[in-house]
């Protein structure tokens, strides 16, 4: 009991610095993501077009999931030297998997009636593509953006590491003070960040699923 | 008019899905493409709008080669309604029955209008439907947007790949009977696939009955009912649907010989005595050796009593002789009356014809004929 009171009072008076490195975290996070998105979504796509290019893509980005993370780090920071940059790149590469993995499962699963129907009413590919396959993937994105959020919002805290901020520095520094209040804090903000995510991203998905039931 | 000129369709593992196959499918006909499964039926279809593309002979379409025209451009021009309906479950009513209309980009208040006018086409109210998304409307409703999505932009041809085989028996009628009502407003030609026998008889101008990629038998439903060219027809037809189309029992069966005739020479007020009290206005007068003379008619002796029974015989009232064929009988049947005479070669009076009886058995056949089994 006299623990959490001690706990809740660093919070209240820590404040402004915990959540600006909570700021920091989620930006790590949305960065990250982002550029998961950008460079990921157009290599589900071509996996799911070119069946033959899917098992080389599919496994490259379940290689780079594969490296530890601090090690992933270790190494990216060797090229990018000290900084947010490094630990954004780590998260992007991170995040791949799920993103691509998740377009590729979402444009395969588009029901072949519905494929038939576009193609059979006039559609180019590419209109078929737009209009049709990528809408309908959405709901199969979503559940790889979700995967991926909480993956990166705990990868984030070895942000310190590599030079830059986050909740990480909270629960690096309590090790090197050895306070209980400033790891805990750390951890339990960043594990909240995950867990909301978690939820407001299920609800989207769930919202756009239920559409297309 | 789409002519398959010696089509013939191997696919890439050498299995050889279509053999050989000429075809005519008329303008404004409903051609229904049948058989059982892996005959080539929807091969068949699908060469139409090129999503299957045949490896010899040559398709025209009103004397154009099909592949001299762009498979999109084609494809926008057919109508296509698939088996498992295939609505974009992500867009509106309104967005899927416009997909086609989109492509073409028309304008903007062309294709609602066009939107309004195919809801109202089968009878859902394009206020409540058109902003409704695919997952909230029953599988009848669905497939009736699966259909008109086929007419939207006003194609000469459409294509239907089993479009009611999934749907309950009762959607099921429904559809057929809408598809029929509107076609005889649009009058497309329709291109039909199914493997339901009773739906090809009921809605098929041209049934096209197809077996291990050749074509069995081709011809109007009452054609193929009446001559199955082999026993696979026969088989595919069923034993019941053959019995279905029986002809009507032979005139014998409504002769009736309960019937009141006169003596030509009776007098007047005599057979009018007894036509009053049989309450008939008509009657057959016979000689007096049993050949038929004519029919007399009541208010023609009452406005004449005066004048001799023979002088008022009618000799030119329509007569029924007893070979006709009952088909025949059919045919005329508006110009008889009740009590048509029946006259043998001899021009011996052998009865009178029997309507209700008739109609009966007409009602029966028909009615056996369009049962659902």
């Amino acid at each position: 009991m006299e623990f959490i009171s001690r706990l809740v009072q660093y919070i209240i008076e820590n404040y402004s610095e915990l959540l600006s490195l909570s700021i920091e975290h989620l930006l790590m996070v949305a960065y990250g993501i982002g550029l998961a998105l950008i460079v990921g979504v157009p290599l589900g796509i071509i996996a799911a077009k070119f069946e033959k290019l899917a098992p080389v893509i599919i496994s490259l980005t379940n290689i780079l999931q594969l490296i530890p993370s601090l090690a992933m780090l270790a190494i990216l920071m060797l090229y990018l030297g000290f900084g947010f940059e490094t630990i954004v790149v780590g998260l992007f590469l991170y995040s791949l998997l799920p993103i691509v993995k998740n377009t590729y499962v979402g444009i395969k699963e588009v029901d072949d009636s519905i494929i038939e129907a576009g193609v059979g009413n006039g559609m180019t590919t590419l209109q078929l593509l737009l209009k049709i396959q990528f809408p309908l993937s959405i709901p199969f994105l979503l559940a790889g953006v979700r995967l991926a959020a909480v993956i990166a919002i705990s990868v984030a805290t070895l942000g310190p590491y590599v030079g830059a901020g986050g909740l990480g520095k909270e629960i690096i520094s309590g090790i090197s003070l050895q306070s209980d209040v400033k790891i805990y804090a750390g951890t339990i903000i960043a594990t909240l960040m995950a867990i909301i995510a978690d939820i407001l991203l299920g609800k989207i998905e769930g919202k756009t699923k239920r559409r297309l039931a | 008019m789409i002519e398959l000129k010696n089509i013939g369709k191997t696919f890439d593992d050498g299995f050889q899905a279509l053999k050989d196959i000429d075809l005519t499918f008329e303008e404004g006909k409903i051609n229904v493409l049948i058989g059982p499964s892996g005959c080539g039926k929807t091969t068949t279809m699908k060469l139409l709008n090129r999503l299957v593309d045949y490896t010899q002979g040559e398709i025209l379409i009103d004397e154009e080669n099909i592949k001299d025209i762009n498979p999109i451009t084609l494809r926008r021009k057919m109508g296509f309604v698939i088996q498992n309906i295939g609505l974009f479950p992500h867009m509106t009513i309104y967005n899927n029955v416009a997909t086609v209309p989109k492509l073409l980009k028309w304008e903007k208040k062309k294709i609602r209008n066009r939107v309004v006018e195919l809801l109202e086409m089968v009878n859902l109210d394009p206020e409540t439907y058109m902003l409704r998304y695919p997952s909230e409307l029953s599988g009848g409703q669905q497939q009736r947007i699966g259909v008109i999505r086929a007419l939207a932009a006003e194609p000469s041809t459409i294509l239907m790949d089993e479009p009611f085989s999934a749907l309950d028996p009762i959607s099921r009628e429904q559809l057929q009977d809408e598809l029929l009502r509107l076609q005889s407003e649009i009058n497309k030609t329709i291109i039909f696939v199914t493997h339901d026998m009773d739906e090809a008889i009921k809605i098929a101008d041209q049934i096209i009955l197809m077996k291990d990629g050749n074509i069995v038998q081709k011809g109007s439903p009452q054609q193929i009912l009446e001559n199955p060219a082999n026993d696979f027809v026969k088989d595919f037809i069923g034993e019941k649907r053959l019995g279905m189309d029986r002809k009507l029992p032979q005139l014998n069966e409504f002769i009736s010989k309960d019937y009141i005739a006169v003596s030509d020479d009776t007098s007047v007020e005599l057979a009018m005595d007894k036509m009053i009290a049989n309450q008939i206005a008509e009657a057959p007068v016979v000689k007096h050796d049993g050949s038929y003379a004519g029919v007399i008619n009541l208010y023609e002796m009452l406005s004449n009593k005066d004048q001799n029974l023979q002088d008022l015989i009618n000799q030119s009232s329509s007569v029924i002789t007893e070979e006709e064929e009952t088909e025949n009988v059919l045919k005329k049947l508006d110009k008889l009356h009740g009590s048509t005479p029946i006259i043998s070669a001899g021009n011996a009076l052998v009865g009178i014809l029997d309507k209700d009886k008739l109609l009966q058995a007409l009602k029966d056949v028909t009615e056996g004929k369009s049962g659902v089994a």
